[in-house]
């Protein structure tokens, strides 16, 4: 039994970061980019859009999973809707009572991580099939991995577009060392088309390094199967890979593991 | 023997090189006249962007170990235009990132000469137009101080006189003011059958007509000649609406096309908040050219048109 859990709590680890990097929702992926193009006008916007998402979506991911039985097949994504929107309400609450200047920068954008495709997503294609641990460190690297995107993005906008970092007018002070030059900024940068631009940008320089990685010999396929295809979309149920908890029992995870790495 | 360029619709024997050198000689009327107008500032903006985008695109080529495409001679052609595209006394770095943008970004990421989907110089004009607003529409210089002549009837100021108007000595970008020195290139092209008439020609007329029907001022001759000439209208018109890459290659594409860029123009300039419209109008053009050609696409010889199926 211990050694079922042990199990479990590596993949769990690897669920994380599988997230985070190897399935980035925002540079792999390509979800949510509604809110990815319109609030990453500043390094401060993209992490708290982040960061909100974060926290709504392993709530979201937990609960759900934890429904995962009793939801019906049929109504499951009205259900995950109303799950969603609950915990987008408090969040949402909560950011206009305790940080007001990061509700009034991300408006309308906060009602709208309801819609976010990576929270319905990740509840479709993890939550709903997958134990609850599993589904939250899913969330947290999601969620994380969003986090760091929206970030970046921002930053580079924000360093470019506005000459700032964090609101410290970086640029203008290295600059001011060495001469009396001052940064004229990109505005472009801060408006709608230089969202374009940063996000194409980064996502071809996360496939470089990737690459690189992979001509190392690193494993940069996705955990969930071998085929490095998604399982949710994937037609073929008899896979051994799939990582679906088909009748609900918690070691399928670790059976899959198991499975992978009888195979090599 | 003779390289045949590989675009269809070029029928005589030119390169893209020879094309590309007698675009580069119709424009040189309009950019000495710039520089005799505006001064030596503008000289060597010219000189620097037509540098930034031959340069850029030389050092792209070696880094992503492509063949060197600098000597077809359109990275020379962005670099004009762009430069022509240029307030007199915007600083010299402006055109360097316009150059660098122009090149790196609107072409080769598409994959060159012919991939590019937008023409590179006013795809950069347009960044550098909305990243520098302020300095792409300050027009001020030594020679003449205050707004640009289309500016001035959009603002309900005095406009310039008509003859200045047609010969240049008015404010604006380096290459757009003079319409004789724009005129004399466009010639030179129609001439050698480097373009033809029929994008200018359905763009002028069909702007005409908006102008005519929306402008607020009737037939009225002087109101009209100073839209033609006091924009950039002629640069448009005959030097970009016209690019091989980014017009439509069916004949009845190209008056659709025109005519958009027509209308477009119109809108931009008679119900848009600035004074100018035309290099908006044709991005815009640009981007529809995919669709232009799908629904002009001409039946083959022989074969009947498709009747249309009932729904």
């Amino acid at each position: 039994m211990s050694d079922r859990n042990s199990e479990a709590k590596q993949s769990s680890m690897e669920v994380f970061f599988n997230g985070l990097v190897k399935e980035n929702p925002t540079f792999v992926l390509t979800l949510g980019m509604c809110p990815t193009l319109a609030v990453t006008t500043s390094a401060v916007n993209g992490l708290g859009m982040g960061l909100t998402t974060t926290a709504v979506l392993v709530l979201s991911n937990a609960i759900i999973s934890l429904l995962r039985h009793i939801i019906p097949n049929r109504v499951r994504i009205p259900a995950f809707i109303v799950i969603v929107a609950s915990f987008v309400t408090m969040v949402q609450l909560l950011l206009e009572g305790f940080i007001p200047s990061l509700y009034s920068a991300l408006g309308l954008y906060i009602p709208l991580i309801v819609v976010n495709c990576i929270i319905l997503g990740r509840a479709e294609s993890f939550a709903s099939k997958n134990p609850v641990i599993p589904s939250i460190f899913d969330g947290l690297g999601m969620g994380l991995g969003f986090t760091a995107a929206l970030t970046a993005i921002g930053a580079v906008r924000e360093l470019l577009g506005a000459g700032e970092f964090f609101g410290i007018p970086v640029i203008n002070n290295v600059l001011g060392l060495f001469t009396t030059v001052e940064y004229v900024p990109i505005s472009i940068f801060v408006l709608a088309p230089g969202a374009f631009f940063v996000l194409a940008a980064l996502t071809a320089l996360q496939n470089r390094v990737k690459r690189k990685m992979q001509e190392k010999g690193q494993n940069v396929d996705k955990i969930q199967s071998g085929c490095s295809s998604d399982c949710a979309s994937c037609s073929d149920s008899g896979c051994a890979h799939r990582f679906v908890d088909v009748d609900g029992a918690p070691g399928s995870v670790a059976d899959a593991k198991a499975d992978r790495k009888k195979e090599g | 023997m003779l390289k045949v360029s590989s675009n269809p619709h070029i029928r005589s024997k030119d390169t893209t090189s020879r094309i590309m050198q007698y675009v580069v000689i119709a424009l040189l009327p309009a950019t000495v006249f710039g520089v005799f107008n505006f001064g030596l500032h503008a000289l060597l903006l010219v000189l620097i962007t037509v540098a930034a985008t031959v340069l850029t695109e030389y050092i792209y080529d070696r880094c992503m170990n492509k063949k060197n495409s600098i000597e077809d001679f359109s990275a020379v052609v962005t670099g004009l235009l762009l430069a022509l595209n240029l307030p007199p006394k915007a600083p010299l770095w402006i055109g360097v990132i316009g150059g660098v943008f122009a090149i790196i970004v609107v072409k080769m990421l598409f994959g060159g000469l012919g991939q590019n989907f937008m023409n590179p110089a006013l795809g950069a004009r347009c960044f550098l137009l909305i990243s520098f607003t302020s300095i792409m529409t300050n027009f001020d210089c030594d020679a003449y101080t205050g707004a640009t002549p289309l500016a001035a009837i959009k603002a309900g100021e005095s406009a310039p006189q008509l003859l200045d108007m047609i010969t240049g000595r008015t404010a604006g970008t380096i290459g757009e003011t003079s319409m004789i020195a724009l005129l004399i290139g466009a010639a030179f092209l129609l001439v050698m059958k480097v373009i033809d008439l029929r994008v200018p020609g359905s763009y002028i007329l069909s702007f005409v007509v908006f102008i005519l029907l929306f402008g607020g001022r009737g037939l009225d001759i002087n109101y009209i000649l100073s839209q033609l000439a006091g924009g950039g209208l002629m640069l448009g018109a005959f030097f970009m609406a016209t690019d091989y890459v980014t017009r439509p290659i069916t004949k009845n594409g190209q008056y659709v096309f025109g005519i958009f860029l027509g209308i477009m123009t119109g809108i931009f300039r008679i119900f848009g908040p600035s004074a100018e419209g035309v290099s908006y109008a044709i991005i815009l053009g640009n981007l529809l050219v995919p669709l232009i050609e799908k629904v002009t696409k001409p039946t083959a010889f022989g074969k009947k048109k498709p009747k249309k199926e009932a729904a």
